[in-house]
């Protein structure tokens, strides 16, 4: 059948915030949805409160709606919309799971709204545990012995029933939040007992534990009548036990015989058509390595961090053929687009091997537990392309970006090998090099493992290889063996002592979907060691060739706002007449699409890697200023072998990066910065910090997210910090600044050298000493007199004229006492990007791309100076992953640790940040509908005068407050009625306090690492288990207090259409 | 390890390692893209007379599984990227270089293959060598015909094998090169097969009265077995009949049809095929290098299934002669088992036909 033309009008609702679980794949999906939509003819009302997104931007949907991804705003917007149909699994499971609400509640009934694609039905069978179960059981597919517990005394019957040890998996969340194993009935009430509050509809697992067995899953494709095919199977390296999100995985399965491959292909096959699913479907299975036997374990009827993956790693478009099959489309009436001429109802052949790497955070937690289980932590990953299973793997490690070009790493802790190899954590795949190359046996790693031997022997292999390398002489035939291994020359080198190593260069070949039996000219390249290099044989089109570098897997401080920046450049650039190649490794993004760029290498952003696109490419320059620290990090090593970067200078670039550099810079410009003294030991910054006086700001240089910088108030702190820091193996030295806690600014400017534009200034909500990124951020700004603002706009102009940026630069500012000082200049593209651009109206990454080809503003149509503002407050909240790492220390610090971000558009600050707190979770309106209303606060001393603002404002809001016994003597001596509540080590008053619903907001300020950061921890879970906001900076606080009192709900605000409000 | 090249008929040489027997041998190169299914490929006798390059880099992982053989080992060569000698799984019984070994199979490893296959697509399927030497007589490559393979890797007498379970039909299986999964797919449905050598007599079959008639895969240029097609003209019309691959092929040539050679063949486990008398595609496993001409049957069938890809025919029925083939294998092994229903509706039309008779 071909397309339902009485679709007319499709919503498409988004994923909402990057979190642990569901990172970029969405945009990549929504991205590929709306643009299929819109070549179809049908309009596209977008709603995602995720402004960093590319789905959101105007060039992909007709109507957007940066609002609150909650059933009511959604209502509201169907309702004003009228939209035929809503695309439900292109959103992730956020998406899914308010679709199905909408449809529960009669709203899609209504209006006449239908679901696309799967239908409610279909989505209910995949997804509610109890009735895929039974599907399962209709079509004879082994499920894994499993029953579903409602409260804890059915959870505990079952686990008995079933026999430890058990894996418990909450209903209805992300990512397995709130999952585990347990090995006997103690763990298994604390498990169980977490997972029933995570769950929404309190609702867990109880399931036997298969740990060990193959994690193998397939992603299918099935249109309504009936055409289901697999695009691609993957095998998960770590066997069943860790999430597949934190598995290393490889496509395709590896280890599987036909029989055992076809057995599943057909399982898949038979239960994506017993759910009757219409688009793609993850389905993934535990085998057993040691028989036939199997169990299915979920699927996902919906696109998935897995379909990215597969779609990357096969060439076939899985949410772009989705949403034509969504169309009513049949697979068969589809063309595969890569050979122009074959047919989408088929099967990728691969002629390579993926491997997928995940990124994690734990660089940013320093202390928490690196364990992996059944609880995904890793919020981003990379992917790499090879002829082996060795080669994609060296590629994927290096590309990770962890300061490895080889498996070779330091342990990350004095443990002694076997307990490391049995640690299931970060490391494992390292440590189990550093266990072959000490001796251990295959079987022995295996037996604690459970990793395939296959992939050990593999291991092994490269172990002999540097063996070989560092014991004989470097024949031209050895160095090509490494080569095709995928050793880095960095590596090679250290392996055998020789500098010059032989001639060498690098081939690439194609990413076609079939195997080169059909002739392919999809522009998407991996490197090989081999002769034949297809790129260099695809014909150009003679247009001037640039370069642009790509940011690496999402990671905190790097997320999807660098694939933004870097899609946008892409397209400026074509637009301009550049032929565009794009280098990056992240299989989640928008940048890898095959038809983003003109050609796409799918190569780790490292100098040997990029040098070698660059042999092939010649291009006239590249530009770094789009790919985050990831790019940046390359500027110097370009520049030394002689490349071209466009934009500012590396001489600029550097200036602004190596703060000593900065620091003379700023003097010669005149232009203040809190003082600040460089040390490279201990013992030099005990004394930089007593001269300064504490409290003090320690900085590494170079570094994403402020890692490694802290605000330390002790002697003691700065040892612990500097040691912590000096451990972390980072060469330049350390910045120790004064601590100035004045309020922070922020700008981007574009500059051609001479004009310089400033679209906007952004004023945090958090005084200075909190990460910009984990900041709330108030555009325009709210608290800033005319004369300050000037100043702001001068001194922006004479620092982006100062350090020659061509293109764009990130400043931030701290204006305390009525004087303006610089905390740090990025000179590139920054995390704000995107959502200013969308609330200015001015396409900042577009401008900053022409003006790096020496394009003058003037000419593009912009002047000197701040843009006007807009009439609307656009304020972006931060998203943190907490749930899933449970036990981060969550206090807030100048270390970013959110995740993500959303924004709230309002007509005033209090409607902007009411909707951007609802999105970001904590809705102020909902709170207040509850019987008591209280606030508990525990500060240290130095925020009393704060706390006694704060305890003011709350009294006159109506609500009680409640503090802990030093806080409370501070608030009761101002005549502010207060009830004391005991510490947490003191007794249960607090636990009380909150299991009651008696508070419903807690305050919070500490040490970041002494004593009872542990306590704060257990009450940071608790409050985050009830939806309690738990707010570590006062500032927060004192503006959710405005919040309350404006009194906004989800039904009372405006819904405000990007795309004709600005 | 030894260097080793294949030498092709356009003169190319690509330079890898040896591997497998310690021979030189020619044939027709012909590749593979299936990622699973190297011992199936390696077992199916369609492949006699050719050299073959899997297209995905690593083989072996799996070792070696003796009771997922096909039937006989014919290939002429084995070309692979990487060929593993340190296997993982739990039926595997040993390495592929000492099957290739047993088999008596030259082959060479670290070759790129990509470029190989590139070379096939755009040029054709042609002859090549597997050489100890980068030079040689090119005559003796050029020269090479695909000929006689069907009496090559046929079984020499006839064999029965038993139903599982009860017996409902007795069904004739010609073995042009059979593929075991075609008797046990019919095993598995109630039929005892007994298999002949492909060059018993229609008269023959027919005399043992089976209910209905298998034609079996098997290899080499159809339009060469002409003593086969006379018997398929004999039996047509008589049982319900069945035909597979070459047995799809020498149903056409009997009913006076024509089959031509395609440029470089459908080898692999990904080819979508049409059903056009329904309203879906299906995934298949394929592997041959002739191709029916449906035109030339017109009046004598209809063509029922195309290749979604580049169309061409995929499947006959003969509703006169109570017959349909198939170009694909429904048997799969390896690859997709989406098609084994078509066993069903064989075993259907004997159904029909018995209660027709009774």
């Amino acid at each position: 059948m071909p397309k339902n033309k009485d679709i007319k009008k499709v919503l498409v609702i988004g994923s909402g915030p990057i979190i642990i679980g569901q990172a970029a794949e969405f945009d990549y999906a929504g991205a590929q949805a709306c643009r299929v939509l819109k070549k179809e003819g049908v309009q596209v009302v977008l709603v995602n409160s995720n402004p960093a997104t590319i789905m959101t931007d105007e060039a992909l949907a007709d109507e957007i709606y940066l609002e609150p991804l909650t059933v009511d705003t959604i209502t509201r917007i169907i309702e004003k919309e009228r939209p035929d149909g809503l695309l439900a699994g292109l959103g992730g499971q956020t998406g899914l799971t308010i679709s199905m609400q909408l449809s529960e509640n009669g709203v899609l009934d209504k209006y006449g709204v239908k679901i696309l694609g799967s239908d409610v039905n279909a989505i209910k069978k995949a997804e509610d545990r109890d009735l895929f179960r039974k599907t399962m059981e209709e079509i004879g597919q082994p499920c894994v012995p499993n029953e579903i517990a409602n409260n804890i005394d059915e959870a505990v019957a079952a686990a008995k029933k079933i026999g430890y040890p058990v894996i418990v998996r909450p209903a209805f969340t992300l990512g397995g939040t709130g999952g585990g194993i347990a090995d006997n009935e103690e763990e298994f009430i604390e498990i169980a007992t977490v997972g029933l509050d995570m769950s929404p509809i309190t609702q867990i697992l109880v399931e036997k534990c298969i740990s060990g067995w193959k994690e193998i899953e397939f992603e299918t494709m099935r249109d309504e009548c009936g055409n289901a095919i697999t695009i691609c199977s993957m095998e998960n390296v770590d066997p069943v036990g860790i999430h597949t999100g934190d598995s290393i995985v490889v496509a395709p399965a590896l280890t599987l015989a036909n029989k055992e491959y076809q057995m599943l292909r057909t399982a898949a096959l038979e239960m994506v058509t017993a759910l009757g699913i219409v688009g793609g479907c993850n389905c993934q299975f535990a085998l057993d390595p040691n028989s036939f036997e199997y169990a299915v374990i979920e699927v996902n009827p919906r696109v998935s961090r897995s379909s990215a993956l597969a779609s990357k790693a096969t060439g076939y478009p899985i949410a772009k053929i989705t949403s034509m099959l969504a169309l009513g489309y049949h697979l068969d009436e589809i063309t595969n687009e890569i050979t122009g001429k074959t047919c989408a109802c088929f099967e990728p052949a691969i002629d390579y091997v993926v491997a997928k790497f995940p990124k994690w955070p734990f660089d940013k937690f320093i202390g928490s537990s690196r364990k992996l289980g059944t609880q995904m932590k890793a919020t981003g990953e990379v992917m790499a392309i090879g002829q082996s299973f060795i080669e994609a793997i060296m590629k994927a490690v290096r590309g990770v970006e962890i300061g490895l070009d080889s498996l070779n790493a330091k342990p990350n802790s004095d443990d002694d090998l076997m307990t490391r190899l049995a640690a299931q954590d970060d490391m494992r795949l390292f440590t189990i090099y550093e266990a072959l190359k000490a001796g251990v046996s295959v079987d022995t790693i295996f037996d604690i493992t459970k990793i395939d031997r296959y992939f050990l022997y593999c291991l092994q292999k490269a172990i002999a290889l540097e063996e070989e390398l560092s014991s004989q002489p470097l024949t031209e035939e050895l160095y090509l063996k490494a080569k095709k291994s995928g050793f880095p020359d960095s590596f090679i080198k250290r392996l055998t002592g020789v500098d010059e190593l032989p001639d060498y260069h690098c081939s690439y070949k194609m990413v076609d979907t079939c195997a080169a039996e059909f002739d392919a000219q999809t522009p998407y390249f991996y490197s090989s060691a081999d002769k034949e290099c297809e790129s260099r044989q695809m014909p150009r089109s003679g247009k001037p060739v640039v370069m642009v570098l790509g940011s690496g897997p999402i990671r905190i401080g790097q997320g999807i706002e660098f694939d933004y920046s870097s899609v946008h450049c892409v397209w400026a650039l074509r637009k301009r007449g550049y032929d565009v190649v794009i280098v990056n490794n992240n299989p989640e993004t928008v940048s890898t699409d095959y038809d983003t760029a003109d050609r796409l290498y799918f190569e780790p952003l490292t100098p040997e890697d990029v040098m070698n696109v660059i042999e092939v490419e010649k291009p006239i320059g590249v530009v770094v200023a789009f790919g985050g620290q990831t790019a940046i990090k390359l500027t110097q090593y370009l520049v030394d072998h002689g490349i071209t970067i466009l934009g500012t200078s590396a001489h600029g670039i550097d200036t602004a990066e190596d703060r000593e550099k900065f620091d003379a810079f700023l003097e010669t410009i005149g232009i203040k910065r809190p003082k600040a003294v460089s040390v490279n030991t201990v013992d030099e910054a005990l004394i930089a910090a007593k001269i300064l006086g504490y409290p003090v700001l320690l900085r590494p240089s170079y570094v994403i997210g402020g890692q490694g910088m802290s605000v330390v108030r002790s002697e003691e702190e700065v040892r612990q910090f500097m040691e912590i820091i000096l451990s972390g193996k980072i060469s330049n030295s350390v910045l120790i600044d004064k601590y100035m806690p004045g309020i922070e600014l922020e700008v981007d400017c574009i500059s051609d050298g001479t004009t310089v534009l400033i679209p906007g200034i952004m004023e945090h909500i958090e005084r200075a000493g909190i990460h910009s990124g984990d900041s709330i951020a108030v555009y325009p700004p709210y608290n800033l007199s005319e004369s300050m603002k000037n100043t702001v706009v001068k001194t922006s102009v004479e620092i982006a004229r100062g350090l020659g940026t061509q293109g764009i630069v990130n400043i931030q500012y701290l204006v305390q006492d009525g004087e303006l000082y610089v905390i740090e200049v990025n000179p590139r593209a920054s995390r704000t990007v995107p959502y200013i651009s969308k609330v200015t109206g001015i396409p900042m990454v577009d401008l900053a791309s022409r003006a790096m080809l020496g394009e003058t503003l003037v000419d593009m149509g912009y002047e000197n100076g701040l843009a006007p503002s807009s009439k609307y407050y656009a304020i972006k909240v931060p998203v943190f992953s907490f749930e899933k790492l449970t036990d981060a220390n969550t206090i807030m610090g100048p270390e970013m640790k959110s995740t993500g971000e959303v924004l709230g558009i309002g007509r005033t600050k209090t409607e902007a940040l009411y909707k951007g707190l609802a999105a970001a979770g904590i809705d102020v309106a909902e709170i207040r509908k509850k019987p008591n209303q209280g606030i508990l606060i525990s500060v240290e001393d130095y925020d009393y005068t704060d706390a006694i603002a704060l305890a003011e404002r709350f009294t006159d809001l109506g609500i009680a407050i409640y503090a802990t016994p030093d806080t409370a003597k501070a608030i009761r001596a101002r005549g502010i009625d207060v009830t004391t509540a005991h510490n947490v080590w003191e007794n249960d008053d607090i636990n009380n306090l909150i299991e009651t619903g008696t508070v419903n907001y807690v305050v919070y300020t500490g040490a970041v690492m002494d004593y009872s950061v542990g306590d704060f921890r257990v009450l940071y879970r608790k409050c985050m288990n009830l939806k309690i906001p738990c707010m570590t900076s006062l500032d927060t606080a004192l503006a959710l207090s405005d919040v309350i009192a404006a009194c906004y709900d989800q039904g009372n605000t405006r819904l405000i259409d990007i795309t004709k409000a600005f | 390890m030894k260097k080793g090249y294949l030498i092709l008929s356009n003169g190319t040489v690509f330079e890898g390692w040896k591997i497998g027997a310690d021979t030189e041998s020619v044939g027709e190169v012909v590749f593979n893209t299936g990622c699973v299914g190297y011992l199936e490929t390696l077992t199916d006798p369609s492949y006699d007379g050719q050299i073959v390059a899997q297209t995905f880099p690593m083989i072996g992982i799996y070792g070696v599984i003796p009771e997922d053989y096909e039937g006989k080992c014919a290939v002429k060569g084995y070309i692979v990227r990487e060929l593993c000698d340190t296997p993982s799984n739990f039926r595997s019984q040993g390495i592929l270089d000492d099957f290739l070994k047993e088999h008596n199979v030259c082959g060479l490893c670290g070759i790129d293959t990509r470029a190989l296959t590139r070379m096939l697509r755009e040029q054709g399927v042609m002859n090549g060598k597997i050489s100890d030497t980068p030079e040689c007589d090119m005559d003796e490559i050029k020269s090479y015909r695909v000929t006689n393979v069907v009496s090559a890797v046929s079984s020499k007498k006839a064999h029965i094998y038993e139903s599982n379970g009860e017996k409902k039909y007795n069904v004739a299986l010609i073995d042009y090169g059979a593929k075991h999964n075609i008797i046990r797919c019919l095993q598995k449905r109630g039929c005892k097969v007994t298999e002949y050598p492909y060059d018993t007599t229609a008269e023959t079959i027919l005399a043992d009265n089976p209910d209905g008639i298998m034609l079996s895969n098997g290899p080499g240029d159809p339009a060469e077995d002409v003593f086969c097609i006379e018997q398929i003209k004999k039996l047509l019309g008589k049982k319900p009949l069945f035909g597979i691959c070459l047995g799809h092929q020498l149903t056409a040539l009997a009913l006076g049809g024509q089959t031509v050679k395609l440029k470089y063949g459908h080898h692999g486990a990904n080819q979508p095929v049409r059903d056009l008398k329904g309203t879906r595609t299906y995934i298949t496993s394929q592997n041959h290098g002739y191709a029916v001409v449906a035109e030339s049957l017109e009046g004598k069938g209809t063509q029922i299934y195309a290749n979604a890809n580049d169309g061409s025919n995929e499947g006959m029925e003969y509703p006169d002669y109570d017959a349909f083939t198939v170009q694909f294998h429904p048997e799969a092994c390896g690859g997709p088992q989406d098609m084994e229903y078509l066993f069903d509706r064989f075993t259907q039309m004997m159904e029909d036909k018995k209660n027709a008779e009774e």
